[in-house]
C-alpha cells in the first residue's frame, strides 16, 4: 500500500484530543470544533538499495556535469564537504547518509588514484562537532582514516589563512569561502536535505563561508523578504545565495553537488504514536503514549532531555541525486515537497504548534529560549509555500516549557544576547543595528567558536533574524506552559493552558477565530492556497 | 524624650549577632539597641549647636553595627553608650552657624557632616589630614575635647539622629539646606557625599569601562555621581549589577548604561571590555570597579572583573573578609578605600570644594531624595530596622526614621 498523503482534519465532536509536543514532554489538547489539524504525509518508501542508488547518481549526474569517476584523476586535489550536526533531525541511526555517500566517493577517488583528499565539515558559524558526533556521521573507518592525519577538518570561518575572497556579486555581496575547498580541483558537497531550505547554492555559499560573506543574507531585511525561505523562488535568502553560488562557479570552483532526500520516519517504534493520527491510535499506541508520557512527567527535564537526545531516527533515504548544483537541487526540492507537502485551503487566525526538544542548533544540547523562538517562528511558521498559514495580524500559539536555561559550552553568546540584547530591544532591525557587530567580533566568542564547541558569537542574532518575517507578520505570540520570565524577555505572552491562550489570542484576532494546528514533527510543509 | 541608645552589652550583642543570621536587623529588639528616655546632649562648646532631627537614615554601617558584623577595628574610635544616626537633617531651633561661617536663623534646617575630626575636637593645630581638608581621614578621632568617635552617631558626647532629644553639631559640621529641598532630599545628602567622594576617587579616564557592584543607596548614588560629576568631562561606560527590579530601574534612570542582575555582571563587563575568560575570571575587564557592598563575595567578584592594573574602589563598609588576593598581586591591581568625604580637589574652577556641597548639588540634579522609600516613627524601630535590612527585597532603597511626629510608615 502506498503511503497516504498529508491530511487536513476538521475537528468535530468525535475528534480525540490532539497531541502537542511540549519540549521533552507531551500534552493532549482538545481543540475547538471547526479547528483544523494538519498531518504530514506518511513516510515515503525508502530506496531498497541506497548504496546502488548513490553509485548510480554519481555515475549519471544531472545537469551539465560529467560523471564523478570522469572528474577524478591522479594528482588532483579533491575536497569533500558535508553537512554538520544540524542535519538530520533527530540524528539518524547508523549508518548515516553522509557515511554512505562519502564511502562511495572515496572508493571512486581511490580507483582513480586520487591521494590528496580532505574532508571538511561545512559548519559555517555552527559549533564544531565532537569526535563521537563525527564518528556517527562518517563511520569509524572514514574517521580513523582521515582525522588522525589532519585530513578531516572543521570549517573555520575565523581563520583568515583558511579563507579566500573570490569577489563580489553584482549586488556587492562579498563571497569569501573556505580556501581549501575553493582551491581544490573538485569540491564534492554531500547534503542531507531535510527541508526545502537546505542545499542548492546555499551548501557552499553558506556552509563554507565566513561572517563577511554570510552577513549579506543573514540579516533581518533579507529574512523579511524571504516568504518563505522554504520556497526558494520567493526567498531573498536563496536569491542571494544563488548569486554567490554562481560567482563561486564563475570563479572556477568546480562543485559536484550530491543531495539526498529522507523520508519523515523520524522516531523509533517506542514512539510510533508520534507518527500516527490520534484517531487511528491502536491500543498499543495508547499504552505507549501513556507509558512514555507518564514516565517523562516524572523525569527531571535534564534527564528527559538526555533520553530524547539519545534517540536516533530511523530515517531512510528516499532519493539521491548528484551533478550540477541547480539541476540537482530542483529535483531534490520536488522530492522534499513530495514527502512533506500538504495542500491547505486558506489562512487561519490562530496557528498553534507543539515544539519538540530539538532544533537544528541544539543537537545534544538545550533548546534555550532563543532557539524556542527560532524553532516556532523561524522554522514552523516558515514551513509554507504561497502564503503563511496564519493571516497577517494573526497569532501563533506555541507549546513549550521555554526554560531560562542555556548550554554555556554550545551557546555562550546566546546567554549574553538573551540577557543584554533582548532586554533592550526585540526588534530585529534594532538588534542588528545596535549589537550585531560587537558580538560578531567579540574575541572571546571567536576563541570559543574556533577552539571549543561554541556557536559563533553572531549566531543568536541569526536565530532572531530567522523570526523576523513572523515577528513582522503576526499580531501576537503566546507560549503555553512557558517560563514567564523567559517568555516575556522574548517579547511574547505566556499562558498556562491552551484554553487561556485561545482566550488571550481573541483579544488580538477578535471573537470566533479560526484555529489551525500543525501536527509536527514529523515535518510537514503547507502549500497554502 | 525617647532615643535609641546603643550600649556596650556583650550578651545582647551576641543575641543580636545570632538573630541577624535570619536577616539583617532581625536582632534589633534583643540586641544592644535600647529604646530609652534621653536628655538632650550638652553642647561641648560655644561653637556647637543643638539640632532637632527631622529625618534620620538607617545606613548599611548602622545595620552592620546592630548585627554585630562590623569590624573590631572601630572599637577604639567609638564611645559608649552612643545614639546612632549619622544621616541627619534637623532643625536648629536656636539658630547656628554653618561650616562657611554663615549665620543660620532659628528654625533653619541643616544637614550634618558627621565626621568628628580635629575642628569639632578643638584640636589645634589640626592633624595633617584635616589640615588638607581630608576630614574623613582625621588622625585624632579618639583625642581632643570629645570622647572617641569617628562620626556623630558613634560618639557618646554628641547624640545622634535616632533621638527625639536631638543631637549637637559643631559649626564645621553644619550645612544649610536649600529652601527648595524636601527633608527627604536633605537626609540623602550624607550617603550621596560618600558616593561623590568614591566616584572622584576612581581615577576614571576617558573611555573607561566602569562596573558598579551593589545597587543599594551607595551603589545608586555612586552611579548618579559618575553620571553627573565624572561623565561631563570624562566619557565612560557604566555597567551596574542590581539584584532587584526596582533597583535596576533606578540604576538605569540615574545613568547606568547597562544594568544586569549581579550574577550577570561579569558577563556584561566581559562583553563591554571585550575580554576573554579564564577559570571564571576575566582576563581583561573593567578599568574601575566600585564595590558598593564590601563583602567577601563582592570583593571577590570585583577582583575577578577588573583588568590588570585596574582599580577596585571599596565603597561599601567591609568588615573582616576572606578574599584571595592572588589576582591583586598577579595583575597589579589597586584596591582603594573610599570612606566618607572632605574636600575634593580639582572639583571646581577654583580648585577645591567640600564634598558635602557637591552632594547637595547632586541630590538636586539627580533627584536623589526619591531614594527615600519608607519612613518610620522612632517607636517602631524594630520594624524600621528589619525593613532597612531587607530594603532591596522589599522594594525600598533608603529607610529613615521620621521624627516629625508623623504616625505610621510613610507608605
Amino acid at each position: 500500500m502506498s503511503p497516504r498523503p498529508g491530511f487536513v482534519l476538521e475537528v468535530d465532536r468525535s475528534t480525540p484530543p490532539t497531541l502537542y509536543w511540549h519540549g521533552e514532554r507531551f500534552r493532549l489538547e482538545r481543540l475547538p470544533e471547526g479547528s483544523r489539524v494538519i498531518y504530514a504525509p506518511e513516510p515515503i518508501d525508502p530506496l531498497e538499495d541506497p548504496s546502488a542508488a548513490i553509485r548510480r547518481a554519481l555515475q549519471s549526474p544531472l545537469g551539465d556535469k560529467d560523471p564523478l569517476p570522469a572528474l577524478l584523476r591522479a594528482g588532483m586535489k579533491l575536497t569533500i564537504a558535508f553537512d554538520d550536526i544540524s542535519l538530520p533531525l533527530p540524528p539518524m541511526e547508523r549508518p548515516d547518509i553522509r557515511q554512505l555517500v562519502i564511502e562511495q566517493v572515496l572508493d571512486m577517488a581511490a580507483e582513480a588514484g586520487v591521494d590528496d583528499v580532505e574532508l571538511i565539515v561545512a559548519l559555517a558559524l555552527h559549533r564544531r562537532m565532537t569526535e563521537p558526533e563525527l564518528r556517527h556521521a562518517l563511520g569509524d573507518r572514514i574517521y580513523d582514516a582521515f582525522a588522525p592525519n589532519g585530513l578531516l577538518t572543521q570549517h573555520d570561518a575565523e581563520d583568515p589563512d583558511a579563507l579566500v575572497h573570490l569577489g563580489q556579486t553584482d549586488h556587492g555581496e562579498d563571497v569569501e569561502i573556505n580556501k581549501r575547498a575553493a582551491e581544490s580541483d573538485l569540491l564534492v558537497y554531500v547534503n542531507i536535505n531535510l527541508v526545502a531550505m537546505d542545499g542548492g547554492h546555499k551548501s557552499v555559499a553558506t556552509g563554507l563561508a565566513s561572517y563577511k560573506s554570510l552577513r549579506h543574507h543573514h540579516n533581518p531585511q533579507t529574512m523579511r523578504q524571504s516568504r518563505s525561505f522554504m520556497d526558494q523562488h520567493h526567498s531573498e535568502l536563496h536569491t542571494s545565495n544563488w548569486r554567490m553560488g554562481r560567482l563561486i562557479a564563475d570563479s572556477g570552483v568546480n562543485v559536484f553537488q550530491i543531495e539526498t532526500n529522507l523520508n519523515n520516519d523520524a522516531f523509533p517504534p517506542a514512539f510510533s504514536f508520534l507518527q500516527k493520527r490520534e484517531w487511528e491510535w491502536s491500543v498499543k499506541d495508547r499504552l505507549a503514549y501513556l507509558g512514555v508520557s507518564k514516565a517523562l512527567d516524572r523525569t527531571p527535564a535534564k534527564y528527559a532531555r538526555q533520553i530524547f537526545h539519545s534517540v536516533k531516527a530511523p530515517h531512510r533515504m528516499t532519493a539521491v541525486q548528484a551533478g550540477e548544483v541547480e539541476a540537482v537541487h530542483a529535483v531534490t526540492t520536488d522530492n522534499v515537497w513530495r514527502q512533506q507537502g500538504v495542500t491547505v485551503d486558506g489562512q487561519t487566525d490562530i496557528l498553534s504548534m507543539g515544539l519538540p526538544y530539538i532544533s537544528p542548533y541544539n543537537v545534544n544540547s538545550i533548546l534555550n529560549p532563543i532557539l524556542v523562538a527560532c524553532l516556532g517562528l523561524g522554522y514552523f511558521f516558515n514551513m509554507y509555500r504561497g502564503k503563511p498559514l496564519v493571516r497577517e495580524g494573526g497569532v501563533v500559539i506555541m507549546s513549550h516549557p521555554t526554560p531560562w536555561e542555556f548550554n554555556p559550552v554550545h551557546h555562550p553568546s546566546y546567554i549574553d544576547f538573551f540577557e543584554q540584547v533582548l532586554s533592550e530591544t526585540t526588534d530585529p532591525i534594532e538588534v542588528a543595528k545596535g549589537f550585531e557587530e560587537s558580538f560578531a567580533t567579540d574575541p572571546w566568542y571567536i576563541h570559543l567558536y574556533r577552539t571549543g564547541h561554541a556557536y559563533h558569537g553572531v549566531h543568536p542574532f541569526y536565530m532572531w533574524y530567522w523570526c523576523a518575517h513572523a515577528l513582522q507578520h503576526l499580531g501576537g505570540v503566546i507560549i503555553v506552559g512557558g517560563d514567564p520570565a523567559a517568555v516575556h524577555r522574548l517579547g511574547f505572552r505566556v499562558a498556562s493552558t491552551m484554553a487561556d491562550a485561545l482566550e488571550m489570542a481573541q483579544d488580538i484576532v477578535g471573537p470566533s477565530p479560526t484555529l489551525t494546528h500543525v501536527h509536527t514533527p514529523p515535518i510537514l510543509m503547507s502549500d497554502v492556497q | 524624650m525617647k532615643a535609641l541608645v546603643f550600649e556596650r552589652n556583650l550578651p545582647r550583642f551576641a543575641a543580636s549577632r545570632v538573630a541577624s543570621v535570619f536577616g539583617s536587623g532581625r536582632g534589633a529588639g534583643i540586641g544592644p539597641l535600647q529604646f530609652l528616655d534621653a536628655l538632650p546632649p550638652e553642647v561641648p562648646g560655644d561653637d556647637w549647636f543643638h539640632l532637632r532631627p527631622l529625618l534620620s537614615g538607617i545606613c548599611g554601617s548602622d545595620l552592620a553595627t546592630l548585627d554585630g558584623r562590623s569590624s573590631r577595628y572601630f572599637e577604639d574610635i567609638v564611645s559608649f553608650p552612643f545614639i546612632p544616626g549619622h544621616e541627619v537633617v534637623g532643625v536648629l531651633d536656636d539658630g547656628g552657624v554653618d561650616h562657611a561661617g554663615t549665620a543660620l536663623p532659628p528654625g533653619a534646617r541643616a544637614v550634618v557632616e558627621p565626621v568628628l575630626g580635629c575642628a569639632p575636637r578643638h584640636i589645634q593645630p589640626p592633624c595633617p589630614q584635616c589640615g588638607a581638608g581630608h576630614y574623613g581621614l582625621c588622625e585624632y578621632l579618639a583625642f581632643g575635647d570629645l570622647s572617641p568617635g569617628l562620626q556623630t552617631g558613634f560618639c557618646a558626647d554628641t547624640g545622634g539622629g535616632w533621638s527625639a532629644a536631638g543631637l549637637v553639631a559643631h559649626t564645621s559640621q553644619l550645612h544649610s539646606v536649600p529652601e527648595q529641598f524636601t527633608d527627604e532630599d536633605a537626609v540623602i545628602v550624607e550617603p550621596t557625599a560618600c558616593a561623590v567622594h568614591a566616584a572622584l576617587s576612581g581615577g576614571i579616564e576617558p573611555d573607561d569601562t566602569v562596573a558598579v557592584v551593589g545597587a543599594g543607596t551607595l551603589g545608586l548614588a555612586t552611579i548618579a555621581a559618575l553620571h553627573h560629576l565624572v561623565r561631563p568631562t570624562t566619557a565612560c561606560t557604566v555597567v551596574a549589577g542590581a539584584k532587584h527590579p526596582h533597583q535596576r530601574r533606578v540604576a538605569e534612570s540615574l545613568g547606568a548604561d547597562t544594568v544586569v542582575p549581579p550574577d550577570q555582571l561579569a558577563r556584561a563587563v566581559r562583553r563591554q571590555a571585550g575580554s576573554l575568560v579564564l577559570a571564571g575570571r576575566l582576563t581583561g575587564g573593567a578599568d574601575v570597579v566600585f564595590d558598593c557592598v564590601g563583602s567577601s563575595e563582592s570583593l571577590t567578584q570585583s577582583l575577578a572583573m577588573v583588568r590588570p592594573r585596574g582599580r577596585v574602589v571599596v565603597v561599601g563598609m567591609p568588615a573582616k573578609v576572606s578574599v584571595d588576593l592572588a589576582p591583586l598581586w598577579h595583575r597589579e591591581l589597586t584596591l582603594i578605600g573610599a570612606y566618607a568625604y572632605g574636600t575634593e580637589s580639582g572639583a571646581s574652577p577654583t580648585g577645591e570644594r567640600r564634598t558635602f556641597e557637591m552632594a547637595i548639588d547632586l541630590v538636586a540634579e539627580a533627584d536623589l531624595g526619591s531614594l527615600v522609600s519608607a519612613a518610620y516613627p522612632l517607636d517602631r524601630y524594630e520594624e524600621a530596622i528589619v525593613h532597612a535590612g531587607a530594603a532591596g527585597r522589599r522594594g525600598a532603597v533608603k529607610v529613615v526614621f521620621d521624627l516629625r511626629h508623623r504616625k505610621g510608615p510613610k507608605r
